[in-house]
């Protein structure tokens, strides 16, 4: 039966390499799972409660929120004027050649995940949000100017084209026949981007680069686990609002 | 500046000749009408025209000089000075209509005064005016996509008035209209291209509004010339033989109407 | 048509644009001081010094055979992190979308309504898996490494946690829309709800909730690369060493094995669910 060994084959090799996965791992995992390994983990967790709840901590925690927000829009309003210069030539308005780097370099900007870029823009900017920001404008101008590219590719010629029939130059051509039929996607692909940003603003300060994230790891690092519980609970509000935020939006604009 | 084509042909990509031999000369001032069947290169002999399209053979030359030998800054140079307007008007949607009959102005204007006017519309009067004079003015500040499909083709024939064109190349303009409209519409275009003294050239579906308002007709058929003649030498014979005689046996005119039009073929082009 | 000298000829857009872009404007000033922004630093001098010597040791990019045997070594652990955290995530996930499942109900499927515990337990389950998601994995990572120390562990309890949430709600969803009148009707004829699982609602939902699993053990493997840097294992805490080294050579090695990593595991991913479907 054929049928049948195949998939038996597929899953005798998906053993192995799950084993071997299993066996690379140096973790003591009988102990963790242990009852003593419980214990630990429930003092841990219990350390944290109380949540901090003092003005003080209230305040920073209001700023870092802030802070992260601000860190994302920048970022990503960064991103979106970096990301449709780059979807220019990336679109082959430019010839093949300045096509073809482009795509590199857009490539190279979008592999790179935004925590790590944060991590070396912190080197060249030092620690705070203005790295973070930089960062998510780095990943983000990848992204955009991928999709950007791939809006303008698939947008009717016949406007521009029409233009340009008539001696009007290239620039004004685009600006009054190429952009405002792409402007409704580059809008929402931005939006979108956005979205995503906050989430990562919030994570980045992790390696020190601003934001909610650069007091959980301060706190932490302090043992001062009240006052990252606050943190840690702002996080979650901001991201669960910024979900609701955004589903009802886009209910609104898809009805 | 004349305008002329000698002995052009374009190929279709699939083989085969869109345009094949065409030699015609336009005059300054001159107002031209193109009818024929679908298929005919009606559109092909628009865009020779407006050397959009490089013919395979022959010579083109455009208010005096040959598009296909000039640089590409000439080019552009000498495209300024003419306008086609597709029968589809190429609107943006989301753009509004100030914006796209101001776009008629390009030509004339800086990328700085370009980029200016979508901040703020440059010239609101002339784009009104534009608009006004085929009685849509009060669209000037909607967008293009609220438009209904005359309308689109009004505001794109709007834009060609904004336009500093001498050489007007309007491809089925009218399509869209009710036949008063479309009478109306070619009226004010006329005005304007003798106003200027630009030389015209219209593909016609509607071969009754051709013979109306044409002093001279060019039948095109298959891609060759069939006649190009002034308006009283076009016949009914000359039309049956254009369009095919099958397709016109509906072909009776009331006597009345003769004097002034042929309204033939009114049910079946 | 004649047009009089009444009309006006202005722009009734004009003062929506001045409105939003004074808006925008009143947004992008705080906002710009809040982050800090300031791209004078990036001129400093002491900064370009650093940034230079950073940027000159990327090339030639580290590849001395003892290096790259470590790198070798830490992809690997990277993608056992991913796998052995995806499967924990799975073994959280299904249970999990199994009680917070309705069309599995018993109580449900007499009276159209369930027993109060048993909705209460739905809840929960579905409270608790919301919690687990909402929580991004580089955050459980940290919080992680401080519980159990630094290493690949935290990696995988990190992923499987995240995960847990994601592939719970994930498999909720699958289950739930899957067409239901099969296991109905095995729950009619008296069938258990473990049978009419197996027999009426699992080989339906098999080809759909692998393919998803696979989808996420692709962003395990690139999340794992990102939760080193917090000290969670694998190639991401080799990176974030040699960063703070300011050993260009090996982060730009490093980095590029993470790509060719990610684009493995991305076809991989590709092919698997091609053939599961």
């Amino acid at each position: 039966m054929p049928s049948l060994t195949r998939p038996l084959l597929a899953l005798a090799a998906w053993l192995v390499f799950f084993a071997a996965c299993v066996a690379t791992l140096s973790g003591d995992w009988a102990s963790l799972f242990s009852a003593g390994s419980a214990r630990g983990m429930a003092k841990f967790v219990g350390d944290f409660f109380p949540p901090a709840h003092d003005p003080e901590i209230l305040r920073k925690v209001a700023a870092g929120s802030l802070e992260t927000l601000a860190m994302s829009w920048i970022g990503t309003l960064i991103a979106a004027v970096a990301g449709l210069g780059l979807a220019l030539p990336a679109a082959g308005r430019w010839g093949g050649m300045a096509k073809g780097t482009t795509r590199l370099l857009l490539n190279g900007l979008r592999a790179v995940p935004e925590l790590v870029w944060a991590a070396l823009v912190v080197v060249a900017a030092g620690l705070g949000p203005f790295s973070g920001t930089l960062a998510l404008a780095l990943h983000t101008s990848g992204v955009l100017g991928r999709l950007f590219a791939e809006a303008l590719e698939n947008v009717s010629p016949e406007p521009y084209e029409s233009l340009r029939r008539h001696g009007v130059g290239a620039a004004a051509a685009f600006w009054y026949a190429t952009f405002p039929q792409v402007l409704p996607q580059l809008a929402s692909y931005a939006l979108y981007r956005w979205e995503i940003n906050i989430r990562a603003a919030a994570i980045l300060g992790v390696v020190g680069a601003g934001g909610l994230g650069q007091m959980l790891h301060f706190h932490l690092s302090l043992f001062q686990l009240h006052e990252a519980a606050s943190v840690l609970i702002a996080m979650i509000l901001l991201v669960t609002v910024v979900d609701l935020a955004s589903n009802r939006v886009r209910r609104a604009l898809t009805s | 500046m004349s305008t002329h084509l000698r002995s052009v042909s374009v190929a279709y990509g699939t083989g085969g000749r869109a345009l094949d031999g065409i030699t015609m000369a336009i005059g300054p001032g001159e107002q031209v009408a193109i009818i024929g069947p679908s298929g005919a290169g009606k559109t092909t002999l628009l865009h020779t025209l407006a050397s959009a399209l490089k013919p395979g053979e022959g010579a083109v030359t455009v208010l005096g000089s040959d598009p296909w030998r000039l640089s590409q800054t000439e080019l552009q140079r000498l495209r300024r000075r003419l306008f086609l307007a597709p029968q589809a008007p190429p609107l943006p949607p989301r753009q509004r209509v100030v914006n796209a009959v101001l776009a008629g102005r390009l030509p004339e204007w800086s990328t700085w005064r370009a980029l200016r006017s979508l901040v703020y519309p440059a010239d609101i009067r002339s784009a009104r005016t534009a608009l006004a004079r085929f009685r849509i003015e009060d669209k000037l500040f909607l967008r293009c996509d609220r438009l209904s499909g005359g309308e689109r083709q009004r505001v794109g024939l709007a834009r060609l008035l904004a336009s500093p064109a001498e050489l007007f190349l309007l491809d089925e303009p009218v399509s869209a209209l009710d036949p008063a409209l479309a009478q109306a519409a070619l009226q004010v275009l006329q005005g304007e291209a003798s106003a200027r003294g630009a030389s015209m050239v219209v593909s016609l579906h509607a071969v009754d509004l051709a013979l109306a308002r044409f002093p001279r007709i060019v039948g095109l058929r298959e891609g060759k010339v069939l006649f190009d003649l002034p308006r009283p030498a076009v016949d009914e014979a000359l039309l049956i033989e254009l369009y095919g005689s099958e397709l016109c046996n509906s072909f009776q005119a009331p006597p009345e109407h003769q004097a002034e039009a042929l309204p033939i073929c009114r049910g079946c082009v | 048509m004649r047009v009089t000298d009444t009309v006006t000829y202005k722009d009734p857009a004009w003062h929506t644009r001045i409105t939003w872009t004074v808006v925008f404007l009143a947004v992008l000033l705080p906002a710009g001081w809040l982050a800090e922004f300031n791209p004078a630093v990036l001129w400093d001098e002491a900064n370009l010094r650093t940034v230079g010597h950073f940027l000159g040791t990327f090339l030639p990019p580290a590849h001395s055979l003892e290096f790259l045997n470590m790198v070798a070594i830490a992809t690997w652990k990277t993608i056992a992190i991913a796998t052995v955290g995806t499967v924990l995530a799975a073994i959280i996930g299904f249970p999990a979308a199994l009680a917070a499942n309705r069309a599995l109900s018993l109580s449900a499927l007499t009276t159209g309504r369930m027993a109060p515990w048993a909705a209460a337990v739905r809840w929960t389950v579905r409270a608790v898996l919301i919690f687990l998601r909402s929580v991004p994995e580089v955050v459980w990572a940290l919080l992680i490494v401080r519980a159990v120390g630094l290493g690949d562990t935290a990696g995988v309890l990190a992923i499987a946690l995240t995960y847990g949430g994601m592939l719970g709600k994930v498999y909720l969803e699958i289950f739930e829309s899957t067409d239901v009148e099969a296991t109905r009707s095995l729950l009619r004829n008296g069938a258990g709800r473990t049978q009419g699982f197996f027999y009426g609602m699992l080989p339906a939902c098999l080809p759909e909730l692998t393919s998803y699993t696979v989808y996420r053990w692709e962003c395990a493997i690139r999340a794992s690369v990102i939760m080193g840097f917090v000290g969670a294992g694998g190639l991401g805490q080799q990176m974030e060493l040699s960063m703070r080294m300011l050993a260009g050579g090996e982060v730009i090695t490093m980095l590029a094995v993470f790509v060719g990593l990610v684009w493995i595991a991305d076809q991989v991913s590709l092919q698997l669910r091609k053939w599961t479907e």
